[in-house]
């Protein structure tokens, strides 16, 4: 049973989650920029496309996950060709991620000293540098906790992702688990969750206190 | 070096410089000086351009700030270095990076950087904290590392917007030296912002006091608190008791006469007797200057005038 079933889902599990949880930071940086950018007291104030944006990710946020899964399926065909299946199943995850990553890096990204803001701008530092080289890097601890944060909810959305034949253990356990009763099954691949979760936090907290000074 | 006229700046319909007028000439410590919402960190801010201001002209090295493009701003601000209370370091970067910084985005050669963060990490006596970080650093060693990292584009001008308020009075003291010495060592002019009349007398030649925007006094420090006027008296919360009886005369102690007795040779020249009632001795840069209540007989007041008068002093009735 393990290598039949719960090894091939926690594969599928970790590739889901890991590929969406990366996507996701990717997709989700750049409106944590503009964001923080067009802030009311940001580098270059512009109320609207601040509002456009907030209204935007909030939209994105109150999805439930299915629906969204769901909603996707042409966007899904699209970029993938087909709209079920583990790599089918990135889309929606990247998607549902991203607007929940914006947020959490604008907020790593506000928590940066105002006066060191101020100071590099004193010393003629463009915006541009004032992003890149003293707010993320000053904001990268937060970020790092954002990012471990994802991955971990990344990986409880991956269990809806069975609904489109995605895979993975939160598929199994209620596939197996609660479908056919199988009360062994769904006990291993909770354990195997508690296990990943684990590991994934223990990772990042570990990170966490590396880029910490 | 620094021309302001006829300056007006508002935050939204409020009104937080008023007509501020003043000049700061190279070489000089300039202190702004007023309670907290006076405007001083505002006008401080109008120098570099990180405030812009309405009305009126503020000019640095005879460039209008406020016409200055994005581009030519940074360009411009690399000749002003600034402080600022919070020290504003960078908590992931060591003491060396933190200096390095303004070089390395300005992409200064390496070799160069290397040799100029070691020369101000000397000036500033923190040689041996190079690889430490801010966190491990007490407020004074992180101001000594703030202003090390002001002084690295060579500025001409340093910005100090109260660097010493969040320090004990022994570090600000020691902070002040570091800052006299840099003015003297480097000739760079100094603007400093301050609620504290401390900082002001050990440190500034020349002054501008703010109050709601306005400036109520200015000029040489040894003159704005030898003769204090009503506003300026009110300003510093000063408030001396003297008797109702008889006559009160204050006399000033400059700087020249300050250490002369004048009030007893007074005394005995005239052969009278008054009470001295109130008195003040200050530390002003390196002089002392004070001043002096006494209280005489109304039959008298003539001689002490005419005395007065003749050894030159200055003095009023109060």
């Amino acid at each position: 049973m393990f290598e039949k079933i719960l090894l091939p889902a926690i594969g599928e599990t970790l590739y889901m989650s890991l590929t969406a949880t990366f996507l996701a930071v990717l997709l989700g940086f750049i409106p944590a920029i503009m964001l923080i950018l067009s802030d009311e007291d940001g580098l270059k104030p512009n109320a609207k496309l601040y509002r456009s944006l907030d209204v935007v990710i909030n939209t994105l946020r109150s999805f439930p996950f299915i629906i969204l899964m769901i909603i996707l399926f042409p966007v899904t065909k699209m970029i993938i060709g087909k709209s079920i299946g583990t790599t089918a199943a990135i889309v929606p995850l990247t998607i549902g991620a991203a607007p929940f990553i914006a947020r959490l890096i604008e907020s790593a990204l506000k928590e940066v000293d105002k006066g060191v803001v101020e100071a590099a701008k004193s010393f003629g530092a463009s915006n541009f540098q004032i992003i890149f080289k003293v707010m993320i890097v000053e904001a990268l601890p937060g970020i790092i906790s954002t990012i471990t944060l994802t991955l971990i909810t990344v990986v409880g959305f991956s269990a809806m992702a069975g609904a489109v034949g995605g895979g993975g253990l939160g598929d199994v356990a209620i596939k197996y688990g609660y479908y056919r009763f199988q009360t062994d099954v769904m006990i291993y691949t909770v354990m195997a969750l508690i296990v990943l979760v684990q590991f994934f936090q223990s990772l990042g907290d570990y990170i966490y206190k590396i880029t910490k000074k | 070096m620094i021309i302001v006229k006829n300056l007006d700046k508002y935050f939204g319909k409020e009104k937080v410089l008023n007509n501020i007028s003043l000049e700061i000439n190279k070489g000089d410590i300039f202190a702004l000086v007023g309670h907290s919402g006076a405007g001083k960190s505002t006008l401080l801010r109008c120098i570099n351009g990180l405030e812009n201001y309405g009305i009126g002209t503020l000019k640095v090295f005879d460039k209008e700030i406020k016409e200055l493009k994005k581009d030519e701003l940074r360009e411009f601000r690399k000749n002003v270095g600034m402080i600022f209370q919070h020290f504003s370091l960078m908590q992931r970067k060591t003491v060396y990076e933190n200096i390095a910084l303004p070089m390395q985005l300005w992409k200064y050669d390496k070799k160069e950087i290397d040799k100029k963060v070691m020369e101000l990490l000397e000036l500033v006596g923190l040689s041996n904290k190079k690889d430490s970080y801010p966190s491990q650093l007490s407020g004074g060693q992180k101001q000594r590392v703030a202003i090390a990292r002001a002084l690295t584009l060579d500025p001409k001008i340093l910005l100090s917007d109260e660097a010493t308020s969040a320090l004990d009075p022994n570090t600000t003291a020691s902070i002040l030296e570091l800052l006299k010495k840099i003015n003297e060592k480097l000739g760079i002019t100094i603007v400093i912002v301050t609620h504290e009349m401390d900082v002001v007398k050990s440190i500034a030649q020349k002054a501008i006091l703010l109050e709601h925007g306005n400036i109520i006094g200015s000029g040489y420090i040894e003159d704005l608190f030898l003769q204090p006027d009503e506003k300026m008296k009110k300003f510093l919360g000063e408030e001396e008791v003297v008797p109702e009886t008889g006559i009160n005369i204050r006399l000033h102690f400059p700087k020249e006469i300050a250490q002369y007795s004048i009030v007893t040779h007074m005394a005995r020249t005239l052969n009278i007797d008054f009470n001295i009632v109130w008195g003040k001795l200050e530390k002003i840069n390196t002089h002392v200057i004070g001043s002096l209540v006494i209280n005489i007989e109304e039959k008298d007041e003539e001689n002490v005038t005419e005395y007065l008068n003749e050894k030159n002093m200055r003095w009023e009735k109060a």
